[in-house]
C-alpha cells in the first residue's frame, strides 16, 4: 500500500520561542522535513532609517541602540565612527581605549546571549543560557555604572564617549576580567564534549566558505566557515591595529563552529579588554563638538565588527545638522538571508538550531 | 597584570547590596538552611527528639516483631497493609458481609494512595523548581509560603481560574477528553506498586504486564488531545509522541522481561522478594536493562534528554500546545506524576523496592520506597537541567538500531543465567553472575557500537583555528589546507 501525502504550512513565529523576536517563518513541510520555507519579517519595523533624517546626528545615536538591542555599545560605535569620518572629527586616545574596552564587553555579553540561546534551542532546559546570563549580568552592570542603562546604553558620543566611568568600574572590571576565562572553559566543559550537543549541532547547516562570501555573510557566521574575516583586524579603528588578538575561524562551517567562534572570540576579547586596561592612557574622554553639527555635503560608509557581523552606516550629508540619508547594513538581516537555502531539505530540529546559530536579533533586521 | 595607570586606587570596601525593598525582601527570604540553622535551640531539641522517637518507636516494633511477641498489628505502623487488613477482618465480624468490608477498605486504600499521589504532586512540582533553580544558579520560587511551598498550590488557583480556550475548528468533545484520560492511567498505574510487604492495593499475579499495558493508554489520549486541537503543532507533537512510544515500548519491556525472567514471577511484590531474599538489587546484576528501562522511560514521558514531543524550541509545547488553564495543569501534572511512577518502578523492579538490606524492619518501608523514588527523580530533574535534546530520528535510531537489539540479546543472557540459578545451587553464584553481565555490558555495548558504526562524537571536537591574517576565500582555503 502507498500512502500519498502533501506538505502542510506550518507558521513559526511571529511568536514562538525560537524566533527570538518577532520574526515569521511560514515553512511547508512534508512530515518533519522542511520542503519550503518563506522569511517574512518586518514586525518591528519603526522606521529608524526615515526618522533618523529628521534629528541631528547626535540625537540618532540612541536609534543605534535599539537597533541591535543586544550590542547597544557596537551600534553607537559604528555610528560614531561613520560621523567622525564624515565631519573629520578627531577623537581622543582616551577615549579609543574605552571604546574598545566597552564594545568587547558588549561582544562578550552578545556572544553570551547567542550562545545561550543556541544551546537552548538545541534543547537544553535553559541552564546553559542562565549560566551565560550571569556573566551578561555582571557586564550589564559594569554598564549600568558608567552610563546608567544596562540594555540601550546610548554611551558613544561623535568625538568620545559621554561618560568617564566612574572610579568603583575599575576595580569590578578587574574582577570580571580576571574570573572570565574560567566562566568560559565552564561552559566549554558543559558543552564542548556533550555528546547530544554534538549529535545536534556537528554537520547541521553547513555553510562552505564559497556560499559564506557569495551570501555576503559576516561575523561568526563568516568566520565558523572558515573564512579569516574580521574588520577589526581588516580595517581597524579606535586602536585595534595597537592590540594583540587573534581571530578565531571554524573549520567546518557547521553550527558547531559557530557556537565554538564565539566561544573563543570572547576569550579574545578578554584579552583585548586586558591590553586595553593596562594600556589606556590619560586624558579627555571627548572633544567638544558643535551642538548641530553640519559636515560637508559628502557620503561616508562607516563600518564597525558587531558581534553579528559587519554593522555599517550609510550617511550622505547635504551639509544641514541631519543626515539627508541614514541607511543602516544590518548584518543579522544579510545572515539571515542564507537560512532558506539551509533549511529546505532539512528537519525541522535541525533548521531552528542553525536559525540559533546565525544569532539573529529582530530589532536590526527590521529597523 | 598591572592595574591601569588611568584607572583610580581600588575601592576599599565591596558595593553595598541593593537597598530596594524587593532586593531585601528576596535576600531575607528565609531558606530551609536558614531555618534549620538558626532556629531557636528549644525548636532545635524538640525537632531532633521527634525524630529519634520516631524511629525509636519503630525500632521498638520492628525489635518486637522480629522477637515475635508482636506479629503485624493495627499498631505495626510500618506496614499500613497491616492495619487495613485488620480493620476488614473487624469489619467483616461486626457483620458487614465481605463485600461491603472489601468496598469500605478498598475505598480507604485507594483514597490513601490517590492522595498521597497528589499530595507528591504539589510538592513535586516544588521540588522540581527549586531544584532546576539551584543548577541554574536561581532562587526558585520561594514567595508563596514557607520557601515557597505554596506555589504549586497557588499556580493550581490560578490555573483553576483560567478561562479554557477552545480553538476554532478544534473537535470538541476530543478536545474536552485528553487531559482526564491521561489522568486516568496515570493514577492506575500506581496500584500494584508495592509499598510494604502487605501494604499494597492491587497486588495481582500480572503486576508487571498490567503496568506496561496500563502506560501505554496514555499515547492514546496524547494522540487524540494532538488530533483534535486543529493546530499543526500540536499535531506534530501528537505524531512524535506516537512514533516514539511505540518505539521506546518495545525495550522497556524487553528489559522487564529480564526481570520476570530472572524472578520467575510477573507479581510486583514477589519481584521485590526476591531481591530482598537474595540481598542483591536486580539494576545491579542487570545493569542494561535498568539503563534500557531508564532511558526509555524518560522518552515515554517526555523529560529530557527525550522531550521531542513538547520540543519547546521547535513545536511550541507539543500536543497540549492548544489547552489552557487547568486542562495544561493537568496535563503538566500527569507528566511530573508519571516520572514519579517511573521512580516508583525502577525502583520496585532494579532498585528492592521498599527493602533496603534488612533497614525496613526498623523504619517504615514506604519511607525507604519514598527515598528511591525521590532518588530517581533527582536524577530526571537533573537530567533536565543539564542536557540538550536529541532529534526525532536520532533518538528513534537510538531505539531500533541500539536498544532493542541489545535488549534482546541481553534477555537471551537473563535466560541463561536463570536457568543455570535455578538448577545450580552454588553460594556465591548471583556474585558470579553479576560481575559476568558486568563484564558482558561493557563487551556487548562496544561490540554492537562497532557493528552498528558508531563512533564516539569526540573526535569530533574541533577546536577553532586562531590566526592573525585575513584574507577572503583564498585565505580560508590556505587555512584549511594548514589544517588539515
Amino acid at each position: 500500500m502507498t500512502t500519498s501525502s502533501e506538505p502542510y504550512v506550518l507558521n513559526i513565529g511571529p511568536q514562538h520561542p525560537s524566533t527570538h523576536g518577532v520574526f515569521r517563518l511560514r515553512v511547508a513541510m512534508d512530515g518533519e522535513t522542511i520542503v519550503d520555507m518563506d522569511m517574512i519579517v518586518g514586525y518591528l519595523h519603526r522606521s529608524m532609517e526615515k526618522l533618523a533624517e529628521e534629528r541631528t546626528y547626535t540625537q540618532n545615536i540612541p536609534f543605534t541602540d535599539r537597533a541591535d538591542y543586544l550590542a547597544a555599545m557596537s551600534g553607537n560605535l559604528g555610528l560614531c565612527l561613520a560621523v567622525e569620518r564624515l565631519a573629520g572629527v578627531e577623537v581622543p586616545e582616551r577615549a579609543d581605549y574605552l571604546r574598545v574596552i566597552f564594545a568587547e564587553l558588549q561582544r562578550i555579553a552578545s556572544h553570551a546571549m547567542a550562545n545561550g540561546t543556541l544551546v537552548s534551542d538545541a534543547g537544553a532546559w535553559q541552564t546553559p543560557l542562565l549560566y551565560m546570563f550571569r556573566e551578561r549580568e555582571k557586564i550589564l552592570d559594569l554598564f549600568e555604572m558608567t552610563c546608567g542603562a544596562r540594555l540601550t546604553t546610548n554611551y558613544m558620543r561623535i568625538g568620545g564617549v559621554a561618560f568617564e566611568p566612574p572610579p568603583e568600574f575599575w576595580p569590578a572590571l578587574r574582577e570580571l576580567v580576571d574570573e572570565l576565562p574560567d566562566r568560559i572553559d565552564e561552559y566549554a566543559e558543559l558543552l564542548t564534549d556533550n555528546e547530544i550537543f554534538l549529535a545536534r549541532t556537528r554537520g547541521v547547516g553547513v555553510i562552505s566558505a564559497e556560499d559564506a562570501i557569495n551570501g555576503s555573510l559576516t561575523g561568526p557566521a563568516l568566520r565558523g566557515s572558515g573564512v579569516p574575516w574580521d574588520l577589526r583586524k581588516a580595517e581597524p579603528y579606535a586602536v585595534y591595529d595597537r592590540l594583540d588578538f587573534e581571530i578565531p575561524v571554524g573549520r567546518r562551517g557547521d553550527v558547531y563552529d559557530r557556537f565554538m567562534v564565539r566561544l573563543e572570540e570572547t576569550k579574545q576579547s578578554t584579552r583585548l579588554i586586558r591590553q586595553a586596561m593596562a594600556e589606556i592612557p590619560e586624558g579627555p574622554h571627548k572633544t567638544q563638538i558643535p551642538l548641530a553639527l553640519r559636515p560637508e555635503p559628502g557620503e561616508v560608509y562607516g563600518r564597525v565588527e558587531s558581534p553579528r557581523g559587519e554593522l555599517g552606516y550609510y550617511l550622505v550629508s547635504d551639509g544641514s545638522p541631519a543626515p539627508y540619508r541614514f541607511h543602516i547594513r544590518a548584518p543579522s538581516l544579510i545572515n539571515l538571508s542564507l537560512l532558506r537555502a539551509l533549511a529546505i531539505g532539512s528537519p525541522l530540529p535541525d533548521a531552528v538550531v542553525t536559525l540559533g546559530s546565525i544569532d539573529i536579533v529582530v530589532g536590526e533586521i527590521d529597523r | 597584570m598591572t592595574t591601569a595607570p588611568a584607572s583610580p586606587p581600588r575601592r576599599p570596601e565591596a558595593p553595598p547590596a541593593l537597598a530596594t525593598p524587593m532586593a531585601r525582601q528576596i535576600r531575607e527570604a528565609p531558606t530551609l538552611r536558614g531555618m534549620l540553622t538558626r532556629a531557636p535551640a528549644p525548636v532545635k531539641v524538640a525537632g531532633a527528639l521527634a525524630g529519634l522517637l520516631f524511629f525509636a518507636a519503630n525500632a521498638a516494633i520492628g525489635y518486637l516483631v522480629i522477637d515475635g511477641r508482636l506479629d503485624g498489628h493495627w499498631y505495626d505502623f510500618r506496614d499500613l497493609g497491616v492495619a487495613v487488613g485488620e480493620l476488614r477482618v473487624w469489619l467483616d465480624d461486626r457483620g458487614l458481609g465481605p463485600w461491603l468490608s472489601y468496598w469500605v477498605t478498598a475505598l480507604i486504600g485507594a483514597v490513601g494512595i490517590l492522595s498521597f499521589v497528589g499530595g507528591v504532586l504539589l510538592i513535586g512540582t516544588w521540588i522540581e523548581r527549586r531544584l532546576l533553580a539551584k543548577f541554574q544558579i536561581r532562587r526558585g520560587p520561594n514567595r508563596v509560603g514557607p520557601f515557597g511551598l505554596l506555589q504549586p498550590l497557588a499556580d493550581a488557583i490560578k490555573l483553576v481560574q483560567k478561562e479554557v480556550l477552545i480553538p476554532r475548528g478544534a473537535d470538541r468533545i476530543l478536545f474536552y477528553l485528553p487531559p482526564v484520560l491521561v489522568f486516568i492511567p496515570a493514577m492506575l498505574a500506581w496500584g500494584p506498586v508495592p509499598w510494604a510487604p502487605t501494604m499494597s492495593y492491587l497486588d495481582i499475579n500480572v503486576g508487571l504486564v498490567y503496568v506496561i499495558a496500563i502506560s501505554s493508554l496514555s499515547v492514546l489520549a496524547i494522540f487524540i488531545a494532538g488530533w483534535s486541537s486543529n493546530n499543526h503543532y500540536a499535531l506534530l507533537g501528537a505524531m512524535r509522541t506516537v512514533a516514539m512510544m511505540i518505539s521506546y515500548e518495545i525495550p522497556v519491556s524487553i528489559s522487564l522481561l529480564s526481570v520476570a525472567l530472572f524472578t520467575g514471577s510477573l507479581k510486583l511484590s514477589a519481584i521485590v522478594g526476591w531481591q530482598s531474599d537474595h540481598t542483591m538489587w536486580l539494576g545491579l546484576i542487570m545493569p542494561f536493562a535498568l539503563f534500557t528501562f531508564f532511558f526509555s522511560s524518560t522518552a515515554e514521558i517526555n523529560r529530557t534528554p527525550n522531550d521531542i514531543a513538547e520540543a519547546e524550541s521547535e513545536i511550541v509545547a507539543g500536543f497540549h500546545t492548544e489547552y489552557s488553564g487547568m486542562k495544561a495543569g493537568l496535563f503538566l501534572a500527569v507528566e511530573l506524576g508519571n516520572a514519579l511512577l517511573i521512580g516508583a518502578l525502577a525502583a520496585t523492579f532494579f532498585l528492592g523496592g521498599y527493602t533496603f538490606f534488612g533497614l525496613e524492619q526498623w523504619i517504615p518501608p514506604y519511607l525507604i520506597l519514598a527515598v528511591k523514588i525521590s532518588a530517581v527523580y533527582f536524577l530526571f530533574v537533573w537530567l533536565r537541567g543539564t542536557l540538550p535534546r536529541f532529534r526525532l530520528d536520532q533518538l528513534m535510531g537510538y531505539a531500533w538500531k541500539f536498544l532493542i537489539p541489545l535488549s534482546i540479546a541481553f534477555m537471551g543472557v537473563s535466560a541463561v543465567e536463570a536457568s543455570i540459578l535455578a538448577r545450580v545451587d552454588l553460594p556465591g553464584l548471583l556474585l558470579i553472575v553479576l560481575v559476568v553481565n558486568a563484564a558482558l555490558t561493557v563487551v556487548f555495548v562496544r561490540l554492537w557500537a562497532r557493528v552498528v558504526g558508531y563512533e564516539a562524537p569526540r573526535d569530533e571536537v574541533t577546536m577553532p583555528a586562531l590566526t592573525t591574517s585575513v584574507g577572503g576565500l583564498r585565505a580560508a582555503q590556505r587555512l584549511r589546507g594548514g589544517a588539515s
